[in-house]
């Protein structure tokens, strides 16, 4: 296991095509040259954040330094208030760093709350087109983009539902189509499937990797379930708490298909939750 | 302790025999999700199991019982009503050119009617009353925005705006007749000086109602200034700037009547206000109790015929509404 910062993955990945950084060019968005010319969907350096009046500053975010790789699944764990949902929101352009740089080469990030977040006047479908038109799809086009992104997550027919006629899983659901919509090369996720029961989010959790093996997207999400963190991602970072610091990473060499309660899943979730326990354990001893 | 959670409760040691037969844990790492079919179509029974489950649908409530609940309990309270106030009339509690009855008072108004003044006097208060709204709703909202987006501003003219709508805009007749005279800018000043402070107050309130996340929403998938205000500021402010709205026309109705019944000259045209005036200039307590009527009547049916609907159909639509409204 390795604490530095690996951003060349060498996990067997899920996707069609081989690494977009080893293929540049084919097939691309308009986003993705500036990306690959980086060699990185977002770049995190020497990053902190406090919260508070000077003087009585909260250091919550302490010199985080995270490469997050074109094409990546990257889980970002830690304890409940180490900040995970600060990273994110500084990632995502919503706060501004108190020191470091932050740097998405490949446009505005879209960012999936814990909360579906979706416009409660607006109907399932319409939230979608919305997303569209903000990004500038012209008008005759949202509509049938907009049922492809729900057929995308599969919700076919859902469009004219208003959202509170959905269930959570499906509003989270809904949630991602609309952060799809906006056609950024990097996707923050901050725990989307937390409030959600086991069955609904081990299906989201099949969805979001077989989304994320057909669309190319890099992801960055957010969790503090340790199982979670392993049945998704290409690479773990663990994060401390107070201030949070990058601890530990992980790479996660497990073949897809993957479950959740699949051995290899559960072995390095037990060696990462003995890590975190530590973590956590320092707290206590001052 | 400690805030993570392995997942469902499963052990650390995981449950080999847990996992299903068609899953193989050492799978050909080339085979992607996708690539499986009896996996996919599996993953989307379940995922339409899941959904039939947990999917609610909106009923509306036969019209029998819409009926029953919504207009006999009105309906009832009104022949009450009726009955009392031509009981204390036959009773003769007062004399009857203190107290009419309930026949003598539709029997002015039938006058009225015949005369074939009434449609155009209220018509003349509900232009005017229209008019005045429909101006005091465009300043109130750019007012609102402005007090709800802009601290300094808010600072200094929101506590005003909130004191002025306790003020009974009757106050403001006289000083609008000094500046303008006997005139329609009077009566326009004092619906003006009514409304808007509610309507901007309702807008403020709205948007001080909205959800942070939804605005954090909008910040993510780019509504960002004015685009900010049009798809996601005003919509969300939307139940609390109608709550808004329908206090402004109450408030507009109020004042208009209150400078008709002031402002009374034969330059201005002849409305509700004025019926009443020329009402209690003769004497003639039926006319008067049948123009306050009147005025009641379009006062509650402006808000039963637009402002409810509305109301109604935005609280639907956002599942604000249940069934037993
Ligand atoms: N706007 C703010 N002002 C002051 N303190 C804040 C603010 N936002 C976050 N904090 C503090 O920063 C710390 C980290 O918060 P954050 O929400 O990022 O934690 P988290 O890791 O996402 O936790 P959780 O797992 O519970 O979501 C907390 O101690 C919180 O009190
Ligand atoms: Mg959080």
């Amino acid at each position: 296991m390795t604490t530095t910062l690996t951003t060349q993955t060498t996990s067997k990945t899920p996707k069609a095509q081989p690494s977009p950084a080893s293929a540049p060019g084919a097939g691309v968005k308009d986003a993705r040259p500036a990306m690959d010319e980086a060699g990185y969907a977002a770049r995190i350096e020497h990053v902190s954040k406090s919260f508070g009046r000077a003087g009585a500053e909260q250091l919550v975010l302490d010199d985080i330094n995270l490469d997050v790789a074109p094409g990546e699944f990257v889980t970002l764990l830690g304890a409940s208030g180490c900040g995970k949902s600060t990273l994110l929101n500084l990632v995502a352009g919503l706060d501004k760093t108190s020191a470091g740089s932050i740097d998405v080469p490949g446009g505005r990030p879209s960012l999936m709350f814990q909360e579906h977040a979706l416009f409660p006047w607006l109907t399932a479908g319409r939230n979608i087109e919305l997303a569209l038109k903000l990004r500038g799809v012209p008008k005759p086009e949202r509509r049938a983009e907009a049922e492809r992104l729900l057929e995308l997550v599969r919700l076919t027919g859902a469009h004219r539902k208003r959202v509170h006629e959905l269930s959570g899983g499906m509003r989270q659901r809904v949630a991602l189509a609309r952060a799809l919509a906006q056609d950024s090369q990097l996707l923050l996720m901050d725990e989307p499937f937390a409030a959600l029961d086991a069955i609904t989010r081990d299906v989201l959790h099949e969805e979001l990797t077989r989304i994320w093996s057909e669309t190319n997207v890099s992801v960055l999400f957010v969790t503090h379930n340790v199982r979670e963190a392993v049945r998704l991602a290409q690479r773990v970072v663990l994060l401390s708490s107070r201030p949070g610091r990058v601890a530990h990473e992980w790479n996660v060499d497990i073949p897809h298909p993957r479950r959740i309660e699949d051995s290899e899943v559960a072995n390095l979730s037990v060696e990462i939750t003995e890590e975190l326990r530590g973590e956590i354990r320092r707290h206590g001893q001052h | 302790m400690a805030s993570t959670d392995t997942d469902t409760g499963a052990g650390p040691q995981a449950p080999e025999t847990s996992r299903t037969p068609e899953q193989p844990a050492t799978s050909d790492p080339a085979r992607t999700q996708t690539g499986k079919p009896d996996a996919a179509a599996d993953l989307a029974g379940l995922e339409a199991g899941l959904d039939a489950l947990d999917t609610r649908t909106a009923t509306r409530p036969p019209l029998g019982q819409v009926l029953r609940r919504k207009v006999v309990p009105p309906v009832v309270a009104i022949a009450l009503v009726l009955g009392l106030w031509q009981l204390a009339f036959s009773l003769r509690l007062k004399p009857s050119y203190q107290l009419p009855g309930p026949l003598m008072v539709w029997d002015a108004l039938a006058e009225e009617w015949y005369k074939g003044t009434i449609l155009s006097i209220i018509w003349q208060s509900v232009s005017r009353g229209a008019l005045g709204f429909v101006v005091a709703l465009v300043l109130g909202t750019c007012l609102g925005l402005l007090v709800a987006q802009f601290r300094p501003v808010r600072a200094a003219i929101g506590p005003i705006l909130s004191g002025l709508q306790s003020l009974p805009s009757v106050a403001w007749v006289p000083a609008a007749i000094i500046w303008f005279g006997l005139t329609d800018a009077t009566i326009y000043a004092v619906v003006l000086l009514g409304a808007v402070p509610s309507i901007a107050n309702g807008l403020v309130a709205g948007v001080d109602q909205i959800q942070p996340l939804h605005l954090r929403a909008g910040r993510v998938i780019g509504a960002t200034g004015l685009r900010g205000v049009r798809h996601v500021l005003l919509p969300g402010a939307l139940p609390g700037y109608i709550s808004g709205l329908k206090q402004g026309w109450a408030f507009s109705w109020r004042s208009l009547m209150a400078a008709e019944l002031i402002a009374t000259s034969p330059e201005l045209g002849a409305g509700l206000g004025q019926l009443l005036e020329t009402g209690r200039a003769y004497q003639d307590m039926p006319l008067v109790l049948g123009a306050i009527l009147l005025i009641l009547l379009v006062g509650i049916g402006i808000e039963l015929l637009i402002f409810a609907p509305v109301e109604r159909r935005v609280l639907r639509h956002r599942g604000l509404l249940t069934t037993a409204h």
